[in-house]
């Protein structure tokens, strides 16, 4: 089976396991006290958010490699990487605000997490932009693995302004330092989902990888 | 080590001295910095927001604006008769090359941003007097980082299309740590806080400095080289 | 010793150096005559030290402090003199103060060029800009020249010139690596004589008693062929 192919089922197994995750957060999952039917959106929410931020900080391992190793497999990831983390900054973007809209009442808010998404999103269009303004496809590898490991340095400094920076935002409820506080069937729900959008990770940048390497056949490059 | 600062003196020696020959830029600059904090003047409303409130957006974002026209200039200009391929050709190292640009970037900025705050006191009637020295080490000390970020960048694009833009398009994401910082650090200074309630800031702006100058230092030699 | 073995690069899908090995000794000048797109510029750039290529090595011995460097384009600063400009390429070659003030004046001499010393760059005419460029490039005394395309944008009288003072450089014992696209240039000055195209050196040879007309023929003979 080719690697097209292999991408493609790990895509459509998650987006089907994507569909029973929701069957279980509305049928089987208690409605959060609070914030009602709104926060089902948390179960898309979240681990889009943590796999939008992990991306980043692959682009940036494949592109310190990459540097070093001058291994184009590890550019083609790198580049794979940061298109899936770029459609997943714009699903935390879109989902925040439909959230937001309800429970604060604004579909926007300069919100410290929203914001660092947004900042975020606009690192992964920088980053593309980058790749396309270069014509010889080795140099532009090499600027935007420069450019990939400078935004993987970047997402620690905008979590601390997170942490500085007043917030409206709900605290972390499952990645902090003490225990988490989510009830079980939630955290169960929870869980499941970040397993699906770890495969959907998985499905999408192995379907670009290779999708560029037949481009670069078909080119001769 | 000597050798390294010596070939970046001189590189920034000779960025210096181009400048200060033509001017252009520089007074650019300048008047870009006054022309902006005039703009800012009109884009509020007095009566509804004091100008204390406003005040350290309006500085900060006037010093990065007027930084971003001093980093697109840093390596146009050795685009001139291709004398990046000389400086590549020679025994110059990478390192020193980017420290050089470095140091006549800060140069130039430090020039601006001394012009930029004066005016910004005059037209704004903020007081500074008394934090004064406080308040030039943190115009100092979140300078030096995206400066750092803003030189390796401007090296990055300068083999692409529309550079200008996409330097700005590039390094905006990088700005906004050390704008947060140095905006809430100026803002405790100008409203008489103890310095106490910015150490988290502070420590921000620090460590931003310490790892993009490294990380600059580091990554540079991968830019230039065709 | 100039040594280049199994040199190998391509740019995407475009092949400039593909399998070119050679190895030049002092006194020697090697003339390599091709095409435009033959790669020939490559070749300069990666005995320069300005391309890593992607397979294969090139070495000079001394490094880049060896190297002068003669192209299409000056590598000075038009709004520095001539004289800034020389200083400052002087520094970064690791001439002392003294010794970059005596070489210049020295090379400016050479190149019947005192005169001009203390004119800024801009205000150079096309040749005598050529003529600054060579001394810039011979400045620190380098014992390979690489010269891509020099005669190029020269009129006839400012050509000869260069023909004359590269015949005295090449007595001098120093090694030269020639790249031009006009097999009616320069061929005289060779010791060895290559043919580049499509990235491979398709004849490489000692000079021996062949004349200009000799290699013009072989040239267009090689070029021919399939």
């Amino acid at each position: 089976m080719s690697l097209l192919h292999r991408g493609r089922w790990i895509t459509l197994l998650g987006l089907a396991l994507l569909a029973g995750v929701y069957v279980r957060a509305l049928a089987f999952t208690p409605v959060e006290r609070l914030q009602g039917p709104a926060q089902k959106i948390y179960y898309l929410h979240v681990p889009a958010a943590i796999w939008a931020e992990t991306a980043m900080v692959l682009v940036g391992l494949g592109s310190i490699f990459y540097l070093f190793l001058k291994d184009r497999r590890l550019d083609r990831f790198a580049a794979a990487s940061a298109e899936v983390g770029t459609v997943f900054a714009a699903i935390v973007l879109t989902t925040g605000p439909i959230w937001g809209k309800p429970i604060w009442g604004t579909w926007w808010t300069w919100d410290a997490r929203l914001t660092s998404t947004l900042l975020l999103f606009f690192l992964y269009i920088g980053y593309l932009l980058l790749r396309g303004a270069v014509r010889d496809p080795a140099l532009g590898a090499r600027y935007a693995a420069v450019l990939g490991i400078c935004g993987m340095c970047l997402v620690p400094f905008i979590h601390l302004s997170v942490y500085l920076f007043r917030t409206l935002h709900p605290q972390p409820i499952i990645l902090k330092p003490s225990a988490p506080s989510l009830p079980g069937s939630m955290l169960a729900t929870w869980l499941f989902s970040l397993g699906v959008f770890t495969l959907l990770y998985v499905g999408f940048v192995t379907q670009r990888y290779a999708l560029s390497l037949l481009w670069e056949e078909r080119n001769g490059a | 080590m000597a050798e390294l600062l010596r070939q970046a003196w001189a590189v920034a020696r000779k960025d210096l001295l181009l400048e200060f020959r033509t001017r252009t830029a520089i007074v650019s600059a300048v008047v870009f910095t006054a022309l902006v904090l005039t703009v800012f003047n009109f884009g509020r409303d007095p009566t509804a927001v004091s100008a204390l409130d406003l005040a350290p957006t309006i500085l900060w974002v006037t010093f990065t604006f007027a930084a971003m026209l001093a980093l697109n200039r840093a390596f146009q200009l050795e685009l001139e008769n291709q004398a990046l391929e000389g400086l590549l050709v020679s025994p110059l190292s990478r390192t020193s090359l980017y420290w050089g640009k470095l140091l006549a970037n800060l140069a130039f900025v430090a020039v601006v941003e001394s012009v930029g705050l004066p005016l910004f006191v005059l037209f704004f009637n903020v007081p500074v007097g008394r934090v004064l020295l406080p308040l030039v080490a943190v115009i100092a000390l979140a300078t030096v980082g995206f400066v750092a970020v803003g030189t390796l960048f401007s090296a990055l694009v300068i083999r692409t299309r529309f550079a200008e833009l996409l330097l700005v398009v590039l390094l905006l994401p990088f700005l906004v740590p050390p704008l947060i910082g140095a905006v809430q650090v100026t803002a405790r200074l100008l409203g008489d806080r103890p310095l106490s309630e910015a150490v988290g800031y502070l420590k921000l702006l620090a460590a931003y400095d310490i790892v993009f100058v490294s990380l600059a230092s580091f990554l540079f030699r991968f830019t230039v080289d065709e | 010793m100039l040594l280049a073995e199994g040199l190998h690069h391509a740019f995407g899908r475009v092949v400039a150096l593909d399998g070119v090995s050679f190895s030049l000794a002092p006194g020697q000048t090697l003339a390599i005559f091709g095409p435009n797109g033959a790669g020939k510029t490559t070749l300069l750039k990666v005995l320069a030290g300005l391309i890593n290529p992607q397979a294969g090595s090139a070495r000079v011995d001394g490094g880049r402090r060896a190297i002068g460097w003669i192209g299409h384009q000056s590598h000075l600063y038009g709004h520095l003199t001539v004289r800034e400009n020389l200083l400052f390429w002087g520094s970064l070659y690791g001439l002392s103060a003294a010794r970059r003030a005596a070489r210049a004046a020295e090379v400016l001499a050479r190149l019947d060029m005192s005169d001009r010393a203390g004119e800024p760059v801009w205000s150079l005419s096309r040749g005598l800009l050529q003529r600054a460029a060579i001394a810039k490039a011979l400045l620190h005394d380098p014992a390979v020249l690489l010269l891509d395309e020099p005669f190029t944008g020269l009129d006839l009288a400012a050509a000869g010139q260069l023909r004359v003072l590269l015949g005295e450089l090449h007595d001098g014992g120093r090694m030269m690596v020639l790249a031009t696209h006009n097999v009616d240039e320069g061929a005289e000055l060779a010791t060895d004589v290559a043919f580049q195209r499509r990235g491979r050196f398709v004849h490489f040879a000692p000079r021996g008693t062949r004349g200009a007309a000799e290699i013009a023929a072989a040239y267009r003979r090689a070029m021919a062929d399939g």
